[in-house]
């Protein structure tokens, strides 16, 4: 059979038979404990200067973002954004807790659809489950509340987060899986699919030259609620929290 | 694939007088060398990141084993099915059974390397099956029925006019007048092309940049979302990877990804780095509903051990390519096989046998740029000496050069034998190329001197050899 063809390749050449149980017991302990290695400093930053990494990194990579006070705000912001981009007032949004108790009907214009996204739509609106200030990285883990085709199948993806759910580095992201996820079938943290996703997509491969929006979404808009007190930018708190005025920097694919 | 690196030489010749290819390498080799540079510039633990993958590939490889088990063991608690495949043959009926079971008339394909070694596309097409590929540079490939030549941008050495042309030749039902006016245009055509494969495909394959033993979990990394569209939309999805990307944990996997796109493309982060962990679970809307891993040895085990054992560190970024001086003036394709570059010429006597490739480790000038950029510490120009070495042992090497060789070992043996030698070459050389600046052919040394000029020994200190001026100084030095 092939896996023991395999597997006695591999010792033979390694000179040894299988692990000695004391060894196998020491490396399930490595796998158990899953020791960090050297994280880069840059995410270390005190909260508000996070969260502004954060913003500033997706915007780096060509994702736009605006910040709202409260959920409440959220159904305006989705909706100028729409309308900025010339965009239809209908999308697939994820059936998910917190986007279902979103004061949608505020905004009676706003078609919202609770399901996955099909081939048809042009938005999705995607419930984020964690930010990564590192790189400007959103974590979108499936779940029966969170589908995958949301991230990849409509033009426009807005992704709603929480600005207490913006970490510094990938290794936190994975942490807060770690304690929050339990899967029924595995038993396990991991659901079936992660994404880290980093600004709409966009490929290089006519001439190494990029252009966005290749078979992904062509435009990324994050909409940030900031339920975090201490992640609010510091000093003249006087200015409005809206980073990023709807369609004011040119949007991917414009 | 046909293994055609014998070639090499003849390969790299019709490369060298290719204007398209000479124009299109021209346009790309800048970009990935400026774009890495201002990553790893703008990360300064880059370095000290360099040997944490190092640590983390040397141990997953000294343990590889047990973390297959592991992994395995984790893929089918979560309701995939793991395929140990020992070839490449075994690899393609495990695919055409899957596809065969799942009833598929097409199959989309994400990029994989693997995939083109194996050579299943030609393998699912003859017996009925359509493969789509969906990377965008692999879809153009596909049309052009071409190789790769570039494993993380296949297209690398097409221009702008290929790809027109081309999409001209194959959409026939678009307007014929239909007008490219920009890059974007071209990819939009394409984008609109394979939705509706997207859609209608029973089955996606795609590779996988690592696999994690505790989770079980295979990793894609791309910047299109091809992948993932690839993976997600079809009632199957089968990864195909080899044994030797195991990792043991998502922190290793992270460590190694913060390497990856940052040598490849020179982002921080590629687009979309996907974890993919089973099928379908309870509850969800989306999904495949059924998850295989073909996994592949195909020489690799046998590698293990060995003076080419560290290759299997490899993360295959392509930096080593970015940055060769032979890759940057033949391209891809000279090389003759699926992995060019550095890495290919290390890679592919391994798996291809040496015999079948043994002008390979002769592809590089040995200035060793690709050992300084390697994410993960690979000394390939050693081990391209290794392959040399083992070449002349097993009287591969050309008959003219064996015996040039075993002269020079007659002579280099015998210290005062060398030194008159060497010292009546270079009085040789020197008339030689006198009044020339060079020395642009030599006899004996033809295919040395074809492409390059040698130049002239150098004159100062005495008499022009190393050792006539090493004895010169000693005797200033009063020693
Ligand atoms: S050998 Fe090193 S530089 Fe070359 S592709 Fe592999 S990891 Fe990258």
């Amino acid at each position: 059979m092939s896996k023991d063809t395999i597997l006695n390749t591999i010792r033979r050449n390694l000179r040894r038979g299988p692990l000695p149980a004391d060894q196998a017991a020491m490396l399930d302990g490595r796998l158990a404990t899953h020791p960090r290695h050297l994280i880069p400093a840059r995410s270390r930053l005190p909260r508000p200067e996070q969260v502004a990494l954060f913003v500033r990194n997706l915007e780096k990579e060509f994702a736009t973002v605006e910040r709202v006070p409260e959920p409440a705000a959220v159904p305006a912001a989705v909706a100028d954004y729409l309308a900025a981009q010339n965009l239809p007032s209908r999308f697939a949004m994820a059936p998910h807790e917190e986007m279902a108790a979103i004061p949608w009907e505020n905004r009676p214009l706003l078609e919202v659809e609770k399901r996955r996204a099909d081939p048809a739509d042009s938005v999705g609106v995607q419930h984020g489950y964690a930010g990564i200030a590192e790189t400007g990285t959103l974590m979108l883990p499936s779940a029966p509340g969170r589908p995958t085709t949301l991230n990849i199948l409509p033009e426009t993806e807005i992704v709603v987060l929480r600005a207490t759910r913006v970490v510094g580095a990938y290794e936190e992201a994975w942490d807060l899986l770690r304690a929050e996820n339990r899967d029924a079938l595995t038993g396990g943290h991991m659901p079936r699919n992660v994404m880290l996703v980093t600004g709409p997509s966009r490929s290089a491969d006519i001439e190494q030259t990029l252009e966005l929006g290749a078979h992904g979404p062509r435009r990324l808009h994050v909409v940030l609620v900031d339920d975090d007190p201490a992640a609010l930018p510091m000093a003249d708190a006087s200015p409005p929290p809206r980073t990023a005025e709807p369609g004011g920097r040119p949007a991917p694919g414009d | 694939m046909q293994v055609t690196s014998p070639a090499f030489k003849q390969n790299a010749a019709r490369a060298m007088a290719d204007v398209g290819l000479q124009k299109a390498l021209g346009t790309a080799k800048g970009a990935f060398l400026t774009r890495r540079a201002a990553a790893v510039a703008a990360l300064p633990e880059f370095e000290r990141l360099r040997d944490v993958g190092r640590d983390i590939k040397n141990h997953a490889l000294a343990n590889l084993d047990f973390y297959l088990e592991r992994y395995a063991a984790a893929v089918e608690r979560a309701g995939g099915k793991v395929h140990w495949c020992s070839t490449a043959e075994d690899a393609r009926a495990a695919i055409l059974k899957i596809c065969r079971d799942a009833g598929a008339r097409t199959v989309t394909k994400g990029k994989s390397m693997i995939s083109e070694e194996i050579a299943v596309n030609a393998h699912l097409e003859s017996n009925g099956i359509l493969p789509v590929e969906t990377d965008l540079g692999e879809y153009i490939i596909q049309l052009r029925q071409e190789h790769p030549s570039h494993i993380i941008a296949p297209a690398f050495h097409l221009n702008r006019e290929d790809w027109e042309a081309e999409f001209r030749r194959s959409h026939t039902d678009l307007p014929r007048d239909r007008v490219f006016a920009e890059r974007r245009d071209i990819m939009q055509e394409a984008r609109g092309k394979l939705r509706d494969r997207f859609l209608a495909a029973d089955v996606g394959i795609t590779g996988a940049n690592f696999l994690i033993a505790e989770t079980g979990s295979s990793v894609i990394v791309t910047n299109e979302g091809n992948g993932d569209l690839t993976q997600t939309l079809p009632r199957v999805h089968i990864a195909l990877a080899s044994i030797e990307k195991v990792v043991p944990t998502l922190e290793d996997a992270t460590s190694l990804l913060r390497l990856l796109a940052r040598s490849a493309t020179g982002q921080d982060f590629s687009v979309y780095t996907t974890f993919s962990t089973g099928a379908r679970r309870e509850g969800e809307l989306d999904g495949p509903e059924e998850y295989h891993v073909v996994l592949l040895d195909n020489g690799r085990s046998n590698m293990l051990g060995t003076e080419f054992g560290e290759m299997l560190r490899c993360i295959r970024c392509a930096a080593c390519m970015n940055h060769c001086p032979v890759y940057g003036a033949v391209g891809g394709h000279a090389y003759g096989w699926v992995y060019p570059g550095p890495m290919g010429s290390v890679l592919t006597p391994a798996l291809a046998g040496i015999e079948r490739t043994a002008n390979l480790p002769n592809a590089s000038t040995f200035c060793g740029k690709c050992e300084s950029v390697c994410p993960v510490k690979i000394p390939l120009p050693k081990m391209m000496r290794h392959w040399r070495e083992r070449e002349f042992e097993r009287h591969l090497t050309p008959k003219a050069q064996r015996r040039n060789l075993a002269l020079w070992r007659y002579v280099a043996r015998r210290p005062a034998l060398y030194r008159m030698a060497t010292r009546a070459a270079v009085a040789a050389l020197g008339l030689w190329g006198r009044g020339r600046g060079a020395v642009p052919t030599l006899p004996l040394a033809g295919g040395w001197t074809e492409g390059r000029d040698l130049p002239l020994p150098e004159r100062s200190g005495a008499g022009g050899t190393f050792m006539a001026a090493y004895a010169k100084q000693r005797r200033q030095n009063g020693r």
